[in-house]
Order: C-alpha cells, then sequence, then structure tokens
C-alpha cells in the first residue's frame, strides 16, 4: 500500500540550512548539501528546499545549491523560494528538482499553477500554504487565512476557498504551514490540516509544529495528511537532542502508521 | 555470479525532452559511475546501444515533445533493432497503445492501454509504494522482497498480454508497476529517485543484454 511520507524541510540561506521559529530569528545549521547527505543516509522520504530570501531579494533561485542537492539526494527533491514564471520552473527541474513548490507568488498570479501544470504535468506543481488561525470572519468562513512573504502578509483570502482553487488550478499536492504552530514542537494544526484534506482530493501535506513522533503520527492519521513535513526534529540547534528519520520511522510503524520501511544492515 | 554482458560499448542515450526530468536519472547513473549522455539529439539516440526514456507529465506533451524533436523514428529504430530500453513513469505510459490521458495514441511498442486510478484514492498517488516482483527477470532480479519504491501517477498500464506484467503495486486494486516486454524494461516508479533499491535497478539495467531471461 501507498506509505505516508516524512519530507525534512530546509530553509536555505546562501547554501546553508537554517531554522525559524514561527517564520523569525532564523539561526544557521549546515550547509544544505551535507545535510541532504545525511538525512539521505538516514533514509528520509523527500527533501523539500525552499530558498528563503530569493523572493524578498527579488533575485532568482539559487540553481547551484539546487544542483549540488540533486547530485546528493536519490529520493524526491522539491524547491520553492523566488520562482516568477515558467523558465523559472524549467530552470529548477533541470538543475535536478522533481517539484516545484509556488507560494506568495502564486497567490499574486494564479495562472503561474494552471501554466506549471500544463507544461510540466500536475504532480510537478505543489501549492505551499501559510495559514493562520483568525476564526471565521466576513471572507474567511474556514477561519484560517492565507498568509504569504513569510507570514508578513494577510492576503483576507479564506484558506480552503484557496487550495480549492489551486486544486482546480491544476496543484498536484497541498502543503499546509501553520503559522500559528511553526516552531514550537506543540504539533501540528490537525483542525486546518484535516479540513484542507477533506476539501482536496490531491494529497496534503502537514507542516509546522512537529515536535515528537506522535504529533507526526497524529498529523498523518486525524489530520489525514499523506506527508508530514519535519525539521527542527530532525536538525535544530535549539533542541538538546534531535531524533534520527530511523527513529521516527520506528515510532511511526509502532503506532501503525504505513510507512516506507528503514532498511539497514545488521550492524546499522 | 554472471559476467556482465559486454555491451554497452557508448554511454546510455538518456532522452532529455523538455518535459523530462533526463538531469535527475543524469545524477544517478553518475553516482553509479555509468557512462551516459542526455541528449536530445535524434543521431545521438539513433545510434545508441542502451537507452533511458525518463519522463514526468502529461503522456500527450511527451509525445508530441519527442515528435517535435525528431527522436520518435530514431527511437522506434532502435527500439526494432533490440537495444536494451528502460521507460520510467511516463516513459513507460507512452509505450501503449492508447491513453485515457487526454485519449492520446500511444507508440504501441507494448500492446495493452494506460488508465486512470478510479474515483475514490487520491491522484495523483504520490509517495512509497510496495513493489512485488511477479516474474522473473534480469532487471528486477535486484529488487529485495518488500521493496518500496517512488510513484508519482494519476495513470497505471494495463498491458493485454500477463507475460509482459513484471511487477506489481497496490494503490486501491494491483496495477503493473513494472513492464518486460522483449528488449524494453519500464517501471511505473522513479528509479532514479527511489533510493539505494532504485538505484541497483539502474545499475542492473546498464548491464543487461536486452534478452529476458
Amino acid at each position: 500500500m501507498l506509505t505516508k511520507r516524512l519530507i525534512a524541510c530546509f530553509d536555505v540561506i546562501d547554501g546553508r540550512v537554517t531554522k525559524a521559529q514561527q517564520f523569525q530569528d532564523n539561526i544557521d545549521v549546515a550547509p544544505a548539501t551535507d545535510l541532504a547527505q545525511r538525512l539521505y543516509d538516514d533514509q528520509i522520504d523527500e527533501i523539500v528546499f525552499y530558498d528563503i530570501t530569493a523572493s524578498a531579494q527579488k533575485r532568482p533561485i539559487d540553481l547551484e545549491t539546487v544542483r549540488a542537492v540533486a547530485h546528493h539526494v536519490f529520493v524526491p527533491f522539491t524547491v520553492g523560494g523566488g520562482i516568477r514564471s515558467l523558465d523559472d520552473m524549467f530552470e529548477v527541474l533541470k538543475a535536478g528538482a522533481e517539484k516545484i513548490s509556488v507560494d506568495s507568488m502564486a497567490v499574486r498570479n494564479p495562472e503561474i499553477i494552471r501554466q506549471g501544470a500544463e507544461a510540466f504535468g500536475r504532480q510537478c506543481v505543489v501549492l505551499s500554504t501559510q495559514v493562520k488561525h483568525v476564526g471565521i470572519r466576513p471572507g474567511i468562513p474556514s477561519g484560517y487565512e492565507v498568509f504569504i512573504d513569510g507570514a508578513r502578509t494577510a492576503t483576507g483570502m479564506d484558506a480552503l476557498e484557496w487550495v480549492a482553487q489551486g486544486e482546480a488550478l491544476g496543484a498536484g499536492e497541498i502543503v499546509v504551514n501553520s503559522i500559528d504552530n511553526d516552531g514550537t514542537a506543540a504539533g501540528y494544526d490537525l483542525d486546518i490540516t484535516r479540513a484542507v484534506a477533506d476539501t482536496v482530493n490531491v494529497p496534503v501535506v502537514a507542516s509546522g509544529g512537529a515536535g515528537n513522533a506522535e504529533h507526526i503520527a497524529a498529523a498523518l492519521t486525524h489530520g489525514d495528511a499523506s506527508a508530514a513535513i519535519i525539521s527542527s526534529i530532525l536538525y535544530s540547534p535549539r533542541l538538546e537532542r534531535n531524533t534520527p528519520v530511523r527513529e521516527l520511522k520506528a515510532a511511526l510503524a509502532a503506532a501503525g502508521v504505513p510507512i516506507r520501511p528503514w532498511v539497514g544492515s545488521a550492524s546499522a | 555470479m554472471n559476467p556482465p554482458a559486454p555491451i554497452a560499448d557508448t554511454p546510455i542515450a538518456v532522452v532529455d525532452y523538455r518535459a523530462g526530468n533526463a538531469p535527475s536519472v543524469g545524477f544517478a547513473l553518475e553516482r553509479l559511475g555509468i557512462p551516459a549522455r542526455l541528449t536530445d539529439d535524434p543521431e545521438v539516440v539513433g545510434a545508441a546501444t542502451r537507452l533511458i526514456l525518463p519522463g514526468v507529465g502529461a503522456a500527450r506533451a511527451t509525445i508530441d515533445s519527442l515528435r517535435d524533436s525528431g527522436l520518435l523514428e530514431p527511437l522506434a529504430e532502435r527500439v526494432a533493432a533490440g537495444v536494451p530500453f528502460l521507460g520510467i513513469c511516463i516513459g513507460l505510459q507512452v509505450l501503449f497503445d492508447h491513453s485515457e490521458e487526454g485519449d492520446t495514441e500511444g507508440l504501441g511498442w507494448v500492446p495493452g492501454t494506460v488508465r486512470r486510478f478510479t474515483d475514490g484514492l487520491r491522484v495523483p498517488q504520490i509517495g512509497w509504494n510496495e513493489v512485488r516482483v511477479v516474474r522473473d527477470h534480469p532487471v528486477t532480479r535486484s529488487l529485495p522482497a518488500g521493496a518500496h519504491c517512488y510513484f508519482v501517477n494519476s495513470y497505471y498500464a494495463t498491458p493485454s498480454d500477463p507475460a509482459d506484467v513484471l511487477g506489481v503495486t497496490d494503490y486501491g486494486p494491483e496495477f503493473c508497476s513494472v513492464v518486460g516486454h522483449r528488449n524494453i524494461v519500464a517501471t511505473q516508479f522513479h528509479a532514479e529517485k527511489s533510493g539505494p533499491i532504485g538505484l541497483a535497478l539502474l545499475e542492473a539495467f546498464a548491464t543487461w543484454d536486452g534478452v529476458e531471461c
């Protein structure tokens, strides 16, 4: 059967992975290629790489780092940040990425989703959303609003309406980033994850808040997510101890979550 | 141990068309130390002694892109000549007679059709799923029991001849995830993105002589 995925997320600045808390206060972790290699060896299912300053600095994505990471990992690899056009998407795919993640730019220009899906197939276009619980109000019937630009700008758009529109335009996967829970290690926002999963028929990825294997298991079962994005738990220097993928997979398997088995030699 | 077949006397030609993911396949072969050349040159493809047709995206766009690049004829000629051929993902789906995706006529190199996953499933299927080998073949011999490989697909192949099914996978009902037909092998999963298991399959393909058993 199709297993649930653990996706390591890298926020990259100048080729180095950094770690933020609620989209602020980035601290340096490691070179992206080193961390990618380490996590590939530890059998991570997928990696997503956000060039987090490309968009704000209005510069093209860091293709050199994309290429270097693609040389190290033979698992799926998604890239986002700083993508503004079909040509940008093509360059990133040529550099070795499988999927393109669009976020703020897609809010400003939703047609990019359709164009990307038509050119490269919908499986190539991941719609990443930053959502915040604001309470039910006019225009926000779900109580969750879409934010952009690193959670700095409110859009007035309802999260569920936006993901439905994104799917209709051609997004092949939806990432739900909870702004409230990001970096808290308090667990994913299961309510909005589940609501998005109920709204769309494409796979949904939970993001923001994983602190332990139970949180991940909850997102993949109660949240009905197909995959969970993790970062702090794997490599944040703020934590006393990081958890290897192997350990997370063992815990998920023990909790009955279908997962790609960690395969190792007896000595590993 | 059988010695590897001494057939790879030119680099593997990895067909590089606009909607493909040839670079990922190229990186994987590079890691394995297998000589490969990414190409959209009809002459290079026409002279290839081993071919990989990678792919992401839509069936019609893929076939149109191959046709527009003048690659269809040299590919067909090489496949008919018996060179070992590996199709990946869309590179599997275009091999058949017809695809429901955009009501597209396929290349017709393997008898059968390509259908959409039924309602009630999340589509596309994205993720790691188990591949069970159902027929012995030199290229799939590297796949261990319980092998999980990375899939991204909304459609799946239904070969007319059950003997062309080398491997199966469950998504809703069981579907054909590995095809073997004469000198053609094709995987619905992305071997180049399936970790060490996928790399081992690429390595097995690189030494296969194009004969089924």
